[in-house]
């Protein structure tokens, strides 16, 4: 059928950047197919937690962050029911005075990249927002913009976008090497002016020195418990366990689902992929999140799964040219904010793809950049 | 008398050098047997009695027969038997052993065992049709168990439609206990199941078992070749709908029995890594899994009844007890009710037009309503579960995804940790053994 | 136990009734005439159907604990059940 056929894009992995990168091509007016080795939103995409959220590790971080959501709130009234998008907000739970300091110092910094966070909370109005936090902490920040969506839904969305918009998607069809605008699929070699690696946890596998390192999760989810919580819950501490390439860290971590569900996170591990349940992390997870919500321990636990973060060692991902190969574009290596920064993600790539100027610098993004080694525990 | 008291002296770093998961009869003869070599054995049973399903007594009857044989075996034996223990998780140690965690009204339970032995049994296979959400609609081995539960059925009228050599003894139960029974109907053809019943002639123990349940409701209706296409009523069932595939009558009733065979509960074999063939787990000549250190008896490896589920259990304890050559008279019997089972299945195979029941608005994942027509044919599970929810609910896709398997030919999804939904506190129960909790990032 | 013929007393949505010792709590409910267990998703009426712990559909609030099977449950004493434990949904969409 098209065999032969030159397509001006070929995006590898539908997953939520993929989608997004597909949708924002396609918009262009490019004509573009997505290669998928299983099928929409399946992989890393659906091990996600799904928030979208602002997040200040790094200037490049919150502008990409601060972009997306801004983004995201464009397509809310879009997006249909089955993508449970939700404006919960997030609260940065601070357990005590120092950390209130960082609260405040946090809302400087978000105020000064145009992120709303009127509100300070105090411990009073942290309880009555949020009861089933234990008494004791010292407040938290709110930032109302922040909000949930369920990846695989919101994957499958933006693809039918693209598809609407003329764009071919092949799902169980693995693409086992990139060449000069190029890829084969099995004996087949598929032809693009654009190459986009969007495989997720699978572009190194693709990209052989793209500096990506797997850093494992678990997460736990409840039965149905409405109310139960309405914002996403973060702790203060959040930002150092995901910052610090550690060999392993939980933090707190929890998120009212459309369903009434409480999602419950999070821990990173560097074991390279090795997808075994590591029980004593999970406990130790949930042991931290019950530390913060102490009702969690009598809440049903329906399920628990893993799954692994592409990241890198500045915590930031990788858009831009991949300069050794012609025609290659990189879109990888979100750890976990792959689902926030997919449509900032494809804005960037479309951008530059287009030859359009990006509304920010993006050389802290270049997929070549100079970073320190990663350490991957034994 | 042969009731036990539940054993309070279990403390967390004991070690037994067997676990057995399951205290139906599988699981009672392989504890017995086990323990019967002196070996360490802790029996695990979710129910607040043992003897599983098939010997789950009325409340306050007591046991006959075979059932009263193994009982006071197993209380003899000196295996450890814990009551009203769900495991939830099983994960093999670093020493080759294993940790499983169970939870308890009590609390949670976490044991150490060098073997297990998986004897978890089976469940019955419903399939969707319009009106099988509404309540008053129910299984068919349900009805039985809720029966034994205590719940009476007394006036109720009843339809039996189903498939599977319980149907005849739920009828009878059903009558004893007061019931109208209105029709038992079988959607096997009646040639297979006539073969099945000229096969019985071979075991007269088997039939004489028959016949005391056909005489328990003489002149209700048991027709064969007929199934239920429909059930409706408001707020509970009133009226169903049954076929021949010619003719279809509507019958009044309070009750509906609808269940279709019965499937292994494999999920911690599947947890564990055991390799399975054709929906079962896969077992040697001595019931090892391909897993070692794990043995499973009785209906996981393949649906069979009781009798083989005695024999798989007695071999799957004396073998996992280390003495193989105990078993070895157990097992040319258990070849031969392994072989009677594999007739019993082809008699009451599922006809095609069951797949033709539910509509694209009957629910088929009834933990989180989603329907036929939201799940496409050439999806596979985990799409199912990814895009729609299905099987992502309460029940693990237990009831979903066996219904799926039959529509359209499917594979059940993966097994992770909890095998059941469990208490929050049940995952964080530390194990003796553990290492000190490391810090957090921050 | 029936055949000691020993009693309990226990509520129903605040509805006492006096049941046999020994049973399960599905089994009291349906003594007692109560067949809608829990409301679904979608807001419709579920009773037991598998009657063995696997479905969970008999779920209900037992003692303020949310999502227990009613099948696999004995009653006691002053437990206190309540049905339609899981209410429908909370609205959902952009706030």
């Amino acid at each position: 059928m098209t065999r032969t056929q030159r397509w001006d894009a070929i995006v590898i992995g539908a997953g939520i950047v993929g989608a997004a990168c597909a949708r924002a091509l396609a918009m262009d007016g490019l004509a573009v197919l997505v290669l998928e080795s299983g099928f929409t939103g399946g992989s890393t995409t659906a091990a996600a937690m799904g928030h979208l959220v602002a997040m200040d590790d790094s200037p490049a971080q919150l502008a990409l962050t601060a972009l997306s959501l801004a983004l995201w709130r464009d397509l809310a009234v879009e997006l249909p029911a089955a993508v449970e998008y939700d404006a919960c907000g997030t609260l940065w739970i601070a357990e005590d005075d120092a950390q209130m300091e960082m609260v405040r110092l946090k809302q400087q910094t978000y105020r000064d990249a145009g992120i709303a966070c009127e509100q300070v909370l105090g411990a009073a109005a942290l309880s009555a927002l949020e009861p089933n936090l234990r008494s004791g902490l010292a407040g938290a920040l709110l930032v109302p913009g922040d909000g949930v969506i369920y990846p695989p839904s919101a994957a499958v969305w933006l693809l039918a976008q693209a598809m609407a918009r003329g764009c071919v998607v092949r799902e169980r069809c693995r693409v086992d090497e990139i060449a000069d605008q190029s890829v084969r699929c099995g004996d087949e070699w598929l032809h693009a002016h654009v190459i986009v690696n969007a495989a997720g946890g699978g572009a190194v596998a693709l990209t052989p020195s793209l500096p990506i390192v797997p850093r494992k999760g678990h997460l736990a989810i409840t039965d149905r418990y409405p109310g139960f919580v309405r914002h996403q819950l973060v702790e203060l501490g959040y930002l150092a366990s995901a910052h610090e390439m550690s060999s392993e860290s939980v933090a707190f971590n929890v998120q009212p689902r459309a369903t009434g569900q409480v999602l419950i996170g999070s821990s990173r591990e560097l074991v390279g992929w090795d997808a075994s349940t590591n029980r004593r992390v999970l406990r130790e997870m949930l042991d931290r999140a019950q530390r913060f919500m102490p009702a969690l321990r009598d809440t049903s636990i329906v399920r628990t799964w893993r799954g692994f973060r592409p990241a890198t060692v500045d915590k930031l991902p990788l858009i831009g040219r991949w300069e050794p190969t012609a025609g290659v574009w990189i879109a990888a290596g979100h750890e976990g904010l792959g689902i926030t920064t997919s449509l900032g993600t494809a804005r960037l790539i479309a951008d530059m793809v287009m030859g359009r100027t990006p509304a920010f610098d993006v050389s802290a993004f270049a997929p070549n950049r100079a970073l320190p080694a990663a350490e991957v525990a034994a | 008398m042969e009731r036990r008291e539940q054993v309070l002296r279990f403390a967390q770093d004991d070690r037994f050098d067997i676990l057995v998961i399951g205290g139906g009869p599988a699981g009672i003869a392989a504890a017995a047997r086990a323990a019967e070599c002196g070996l360490n054995v802790l029996l695990l049973d979710e129910g607040a009695d043992v003897g599983g399903q098939i010997w789950r007594r009325r409340t306050g009857s007591l046991a006959r027969g075979a059932a009263r044989a193994w009982f006071t075996r197993l209380e003899a034996s000196g295996a450890t038997v814990i009551r009203g223990a769900s495991v939830v998780d099983a994960a093999r140690r670093a020493d080759g052993g294993f940790t499983v965690t169970a939870e308890r009204a009590a609390g949670a339970l976490l044991v150490d065992a060098g073997v297990i032995v998986l004897a978890t049994g089976a469940r019955e296979r419903f399939l969707p049709f319009p009106g099988w959400t509404l309540p008053g609609v129910i299984g068919v081995g349900a009805a039985q168990a809720l029966l034994k539960g205590g719940a009476s059925f007394r006036g109720k009228r009843v339809v039996i439609a189903g498939s599977g050599p319980l149907l005849l003894p739920v009828a009878s139960a059903l009558a004893a206990d007061g019931a109208s029974v209105r029709l038992v109907a079988e959607q096997a053809r009646s040639r297979d199941v006539g073969r099945f019943a000229l096969g019985l002639w071979r075991h007269p123990a088997t039939l004489v078992q028959a016949a005391r349940y056909r005489a328990g409701f003489v002149g209700t209706p048991y027709t064969l070749g007929t199934w239920v296409t429909a059930a409706r009523g408001n707020g509970r069932v009133e009226e169903v709908d049954v076929t021949n595939g010619r003719t279809t009558r509507t019958i009044a009733c309070d009750l509906l029995s609808a269940a279709f065979g019965l499937v292994p509960n494999t999920e911690l074999a599947r947890l564990l890594g055991c390799d399975r063939t054709d929906g079962m787990v896969w077992v040697n000549h001595d019931q090892q899994t391909s897993q070692a250190g794990v043995y499973c008896a009785g209906e996981p490896t393949g649906i069979g009844g009781v009798e083989l589920s005695l024999a798989e259990g007695e071999i799957a304890g004396l073998c996992s007890a280390g003495h193989p050559g105990d078993a070895r008279a157990l097992l040319p019997r258990r070849d031969r009710l392994r072989r009677d089972a594999a007739t019993m299945d082809r008699a009451f195979t599922l006809r095609p037009e069951l797949r033709t029941l539910a509509h694209a608005d009957t629910i088929v994942c009834r933990c989180e309503d989603v329907t036929l027509g939201a799940i496409k044919a050439d999806w596979r599970m985990r799409q199912a579960k990814l895009y729609t929810r299905a099987g992502m609910g309460a029940c693990q896709g237990r009831i979903c995804s066996s219904a799926l398997e039959f529509l359209h030919g499917w594979e059940a999804d993966t097994t992770r940790l909890p095998v059941e939904p469990t208490l929050y506190s049940t995952l964080t129960a530390e194990p003796a053994t553990s290492a000190p909790s490391a810090n957090h990032g921050a | 136990m029936s055949a000691t013929g020993a009693l309990v007393t226990m509520a129903i949505d605040g509805r006492e009734v006096r049941v046999s010792a020994g049973i399960s709590v599905a089994a009291a409910m349906l003594d007692a005439g109560v067949i809608a267990f829990r409301r679904s998703v979608n807001g419709s009426d579920r009773g037991p159907l598998c009657g063995m712990g696997v479905c969970y559909e008999c779920r209900v609030t037992i003692d303020d604990v949310a999502h227990r099977r009613a099948c696999l449950v004995m009653v006691a004493d002053g437990l206190r059940v309540s049905t339609h434990a899981c209410r429908p949904e909370r609205s959902e969409g952009p706030a």
